[in-house]
């Protein structure tokens, strides 16, 4: 008999880095889609420069700092792809730009690079764009033009369902919420058409890209709080318009799920779920801002080295802390 | 100790903002103009030029363990005095830096100079002292107040720089950019101290210091 010995691991997963991303990009397929449909070809020329300048960051940095050059991997592209989404479509050329340099060089590579970073980098730079340039990112918001070949921004700007919702609650009718889970409304390019994200994000499920607790969790979470605080008083929410408005759908299958930045196993992943959610609905209702999604994630990434600490499972053959001597 | 060491220890080796990261509340928090940055330098100097003096003069006199009080006295008279002066010279300036005038009293860079330096060195050593570290203070305030300025108002000392078309950062003249501004200083300038320190060690023909552990932050090296 021969005897192998080798260390950790024995077992090697056979995905890739690339594989991976590549299946992120087609779940977010039907998202670009909608957006092109009901923004026009602004949002793909958006979409297309972020991703491209996302991608130039990173082969840049890895260049100029030599190290190997792994910008082709495909998770400088999602990170491009998931920062357009958070863009209004009205957004000057040159903030894809700014946001692609700070989401990968400053929240990504300066940390590390892949799988270092401890915020998601997109919503880092989303973060830093609402903060730096506050009148493009908030109130430049225009209601879909359904104009496939206008690359024009529509001059009147409207109000997102979330912050009509926020200046004076209403009781969202059965079109309102209609219009939310298809897209329809003002808002951001990519988060608007939650169908559309449902899609990706249960064909992510269906690949094992992501596993059910952050997604389920997290939309629980805002849906149930939100029908209990309610926008005027107790139970007076609607849980369905408040997780199909705004960018918990994208926040739920492809923000939160991160790798980098989402504990590693199921019982983090929940905690870490349920505290994105709790922040979020506190944000919408309570704060500052008519939407809560992107800070309540990024505050979360900040729990996640402490999340993974305390969630780690027994290791195999070591005694439980306090248990029976002989167990 | 000599003065050109001296000197060079304020400004550039031994940075207070850069080297030694204190007096970080002041320097994040008014630096948010090219203005208010050198104003604070300068105030911070004046003082910890004074109080330098001073302490070194009483150094022998002053027991050991309530010298921290007596230090506090003596920085808070000077800062009291550079208040009034800004005060009544200065209005606007004073406004602008407003509770950080009176909060140099706890500056832990006049508190360290204090402590470390003028407490053990003769008055005309601690003066020198005082100027270097406050010179390294002030143009560690100027660079940061500058890129904070031009980033976020587009202006450096109130003087429009860039075009109007230019897109403003505000989130630079907000705390946040402090920070941003900070850090990425800082590991720019350790970068470069690295690529230096990397030639020196080639340079370095001293054997005894090469396989020491410390060499990198030995101050005894040569011994």
């Amino acid at each position: 008999m021969r005897l192998v010995v080798t260390s950790t691991p024995h077992t090697r997963s056979k995905d890739t880095i690339e594989q991976t991303m590549r299946e992120v990009l087609l779940a977010l397929a039907p998202a670009t889609i909608m957006a092109v449909y009901y923004f026009g070809l602004r949002a793909l020329l958006i979409i297309l420069l972020t991703m491209a300048a996302s991608v130039a960051f990173e082969w840049l940095y890895q260049k100029i700092t030599k190290q190997t050059i792994t910008a082709l991997d495909g998770s400088a592209a999602v990170t491009g792809v998931l920062l357009a989404f958070n863009l209004p479509v009205s957004s000057p050329f040159w903030m894809p730009i700014v946001g692609s340099f700070f989401a990968i060089v400053i929240a990504k590579q300066l940390f590390g690079g892949l799988g270092q970073n401890f915020l998601n980098p997109a919503l880092a730079a989303r973060a830093f764009l609402m903060a730096a340039y506050t009148p493009l990112m908030a109130s430049r918001f225009t209601a879909p033009a359904r104009n496939l070949f206008s690359l024009s921004v529509d001059a009147v700007s409207v109000a997102t369902p979330l912050t009509q919702m926020r200046e004076s609650p209403f009781i969202p009718a059965a079109g309102d919420i209609l219009n939310a889970f298809l897209g329809n409304t003002a808002g951001c390019l990519g988060e608007t058409c939650a169908l559309a994200l449902i899609i990706g994000g249960v064909y992510l499920l269906i690949r094992r890209i992501i596993t059910w607790h952050i997604p389920v969790v997290y939309t629980a979470t805002v849906f149930l709080l939100s029908v209990f605080l309610g926008r005027s008083g107790l139970m007076t929410g609607n849980g369905l318009f408040e997780i199909f408005s705004g960018g918990v759908m994208m926040g739920a299958f492809f923000m939160v799920t991160d790798y980098a930045t989402s504990p590693v196993n199921d019982l983090g992943k929940i905690i870490m779920a349920l505290g994105c959610g709790v922040l979020t609905v506190v944000i919408r209702f309570y704060g500052g801002y008519p939407e809560g999604v992107s800070y309540s994630i990024l505050l979360m990434n900040l729990f996640v080295p402490l999340l993974d600490k305390y969630c780690a499972p027994r290791v195999f053959g070591v005694k439980k802390k306090g248990g029976a001597q002989n167990a | 100790m000599n003065a050109g060491k001296i000197m060079r220890n304020g400004i550039f080796e031994e940075n207070p903002i850069f080297i030694q990261v204190i007096g970080m509340c002041p320097t994040l928090a008014v630096t948010t103009s090219a203005t208010n940055g050198v104003g604070m330098g300068i105030s911070a100097t004046i003082v910890l030029i004074c109080s330098n003096i001073v302490i070194s003069l009483i150094r022998r006199l002053v027991p050991d363990k309530v010298r921290i009080p007596c230090y506090i006295v003596v920085i808070s008279t000077f800062v009291t005095m550079i208040q009034f002066l800004l005060q009544a010279f200065f209005p606007a300036l004073n406004n602008s830096l407003g509770i950080f005038i009176p909060l140099i009293v706890v500056n832990c860079i006049i508190l360290a100079r204090a402590e470390a330096f003028a407490s053990k060195n003769s008055p005309a050593a601690a003066a020198l002292d005082g100027v270097a570290m406050g010179l390294g203070f002030t143009l560690a305030l100027l660079i940061i107040g500058c890129i904070r300025e031009l980033l976020g108002a587009g202006s450096v000392f109130g003087l429009t720089l860039l075009p109007s078309f230019f897109p403003r950062t505000i989130i630079m003249i907000l705390p946040p950019g402090a920070f941003l501004t900070l850090g990425l200083l800082m590991a720019f300038l350790n970068v470069m101290q690295r690529r230096r320190g990397v030639t020196n060690a080639k340079t370095n023909q001293d054997p005894s210091c090469d396989g020491c552990a410390k060499s990198a932050g030995c101050a005894d090296c040569g011994q």
